[in-house]
């Protein structure tokens, strides 16, 4: 969900994006992660570990590797320092990944 | 092969007033930054700067790295964005990924700048999407204008956790409690003031005992803890909320650091191993110098005035006649920062930092 107004803050959002995450389309704006992006579409859960364990953001900044997830055929990409792309397909990364 | 006289790794406060330092003395400088962009911690800072005229009080956070921005604008500094410094190796040279690309730098001298880790603590349940560090909170709300939460509960109240907790309110978000495991309040009380207000508890001695969900988290278990840090049982309270913040410190970044050869030295008031440096930010390695949270975990008013005085070093290091009076001027405005109650801990820190 985004925020509309705020105190502080006035949001300037580019220009709509759309993109895929495990098929289904989702919306977003130019210059958004998207991690970001997933988040205010109300999706949390980014990867599961080795043992399934459902994995979401921790630090959103590129320091801790808990947001990896597949893009565009390429595995571990850090989404929190990804920026949507028109058309890029994202999906839910399992365990390690492959290698493309 | 890059070849520069300067490279400053991370474009945060510190990274960035190193850079205008070394810029203004005629220096060519390189400033890799990983982000998209660049500011640091500083673009999701919404709240107003306390300190000096020279430390931008009375600005927020998002305009300082403004200002930071316009000071770097000269032909001799590049700022590389999407940039992520990789690795430091033994013939002086530097690696980094720029988008695609994997690129070597020769620089003669270096400034790393690079900025903190947000902690975690073990409890079970910490690792479900929804236990957020308070930063990515703020980073969500602040800088990209998303809700990052119906319902929160914060675990730490030094000031990065007061001051998200009063952001959220700001954004609309409800702030179930904040909890703090040590006996009193870490942060300023002003902040903790503000959100008694506001209706929002503040539990001392207690700390989260868990945190559930079906794949998303759902609520948190906290509870009271006794001196020595135990949990009290049947004192247990559930809250029930999509997001609990850790804001519970930050470890600096310093593996390039490691892997340059410099000397660490485990420091806990700096926020654990950070490198050794002489007083104008020196580390054991001729040429390299720290700034910032990097060097030790402090708040951005020093990453400005310590990554100046970085910038300024490296630059009498490379053979710029920099005046005493300037490094002096830095020195004094240090000290003025970390005068007082509030800098006894990191005063304490820096003690410990000798050869
Ligand atoms: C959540 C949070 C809230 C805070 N709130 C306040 C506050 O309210 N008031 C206050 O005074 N201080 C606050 N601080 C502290 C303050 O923001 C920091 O002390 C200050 O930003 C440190 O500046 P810095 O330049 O050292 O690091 P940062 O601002 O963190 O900048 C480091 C930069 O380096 C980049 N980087 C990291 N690794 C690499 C690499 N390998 N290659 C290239 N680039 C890299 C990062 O992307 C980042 O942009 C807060 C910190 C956090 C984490
Ligand atoms: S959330 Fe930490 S690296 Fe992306």
């Amino acid at each position: 969900m985004r925020i509309e107004e705020h105190p502080i803050l006035d949001f300037n959002r580019g220009k709509p994006i759309t993109f895929t995450f495990d098929g289904q389309t989702v919306t977003s704006y130019e210059n958004e992660t998207v991690a970001v992006a997933l988040h205010s579409a109300g999706i949390r859960i980014l990867s599961r570990s080795q043992k399934q364990r459902p994995r979401g953001l921790y630090c959103a900044i590129g320091n801790c590797a808990s947001c990896m997830m597949v893009v565009d055929g390429e595995a571990n990409v850090k989404t929190c320092i990804t920026l949507v792309q028109e058309g890029m397909e994202v999906k839910t990364q399992i365990g390690k990944g492959i290698l493309a | 092969m890059i070849y520069t006289d300067l490279l400053v790794v991370g474009a945060g406060p510190a990274g960035l007033s190193a850079a205008a330092a070394a810029g203004t003395q005629g220096l060519d400088v390189l400033v890799l930054e990983r982000s998209h962009q660049p500011g640091g911690q500083l673009v999701k800072q919404t709240h107003m700067f306390f300190g000096s005229k020279e430390q931008y009080a009375a600005y927020r956070g998002f305009e300082i790295a403004d200002f930071l921005l316009d000071m770097i604008k000269m032909p001799n500094v590049k700022l590389q964005l999407n940039a992520t410094a990789l690795a430091a190796y033994d013939d002086g040279i530097w690696t980094a990924q720029v988008g695609e690309k994997y690129i070597k730098v020769k620089p003669r001298a270096v400034v790393v700048a690079a900025g903190a880790n947000e902690r975690n603590i073990l409890f079970p349940g910490n690792d479900l999407p929804g236990v957020y560090g308070a930063g990515a909170v703020q980073t969500l709300m602040n800088q990209y204008g998303v809700r990052p939460a119906k319902r929160v509960v914060m675990l730490g109240a030094g000031n990065i956790g007061l001051i998200v907790s009063y952001q959220l309110l700001q954004a609309g978000v409800e702030v179930a409690a904040v909890v703090e495991a040590s006996p009193n309040i870490g942060g300023y009380l002003v902040h903790a003031s503000k959100l008694r207000r506001m209706g929002v508890p503040i539990l001392t001695s207690h700390t989260v005992k868990r945190a559930d969900g079906n794949e998303t988290l759902e609520s948190v278990t906290t509870w009271a803890i006794d001196e020595k840090w135990q949990g009290i049982p049947s004192t247990e309270v559930i809250w029930s909320a999509d997001t609990l913040c850790i804001a519970v410190g930050l470890s600096p970044l310093c593996e390039l650091l490691w892997q340059a050869g410099c000397k660490m030295v485990f420091v806990p008031e700096l926020g654990g191993y950070v490198p050794y440096r002489d007083g104008n930010m020196a580390t054991s390695i001729e040429g390299i110098y720290a700034a910032g949270d990097a060097a030790g975990v402090e708040e951005a008013s020093v990453a400005m005035v310590g990554g100046k005085l970085a910038g300024l070093s490296a630059a009498r290091y490379l053979g710029v006649d920099i005046p005493d009076e300037s490094i002096l001027d830095c020195h004094k405005q240090l000290e003025a920062l970390r005068s007082g109650p509030a800098g006894a801990k990191i005063r304490a820190g820096l003690g410990k930092l000798t050869h």
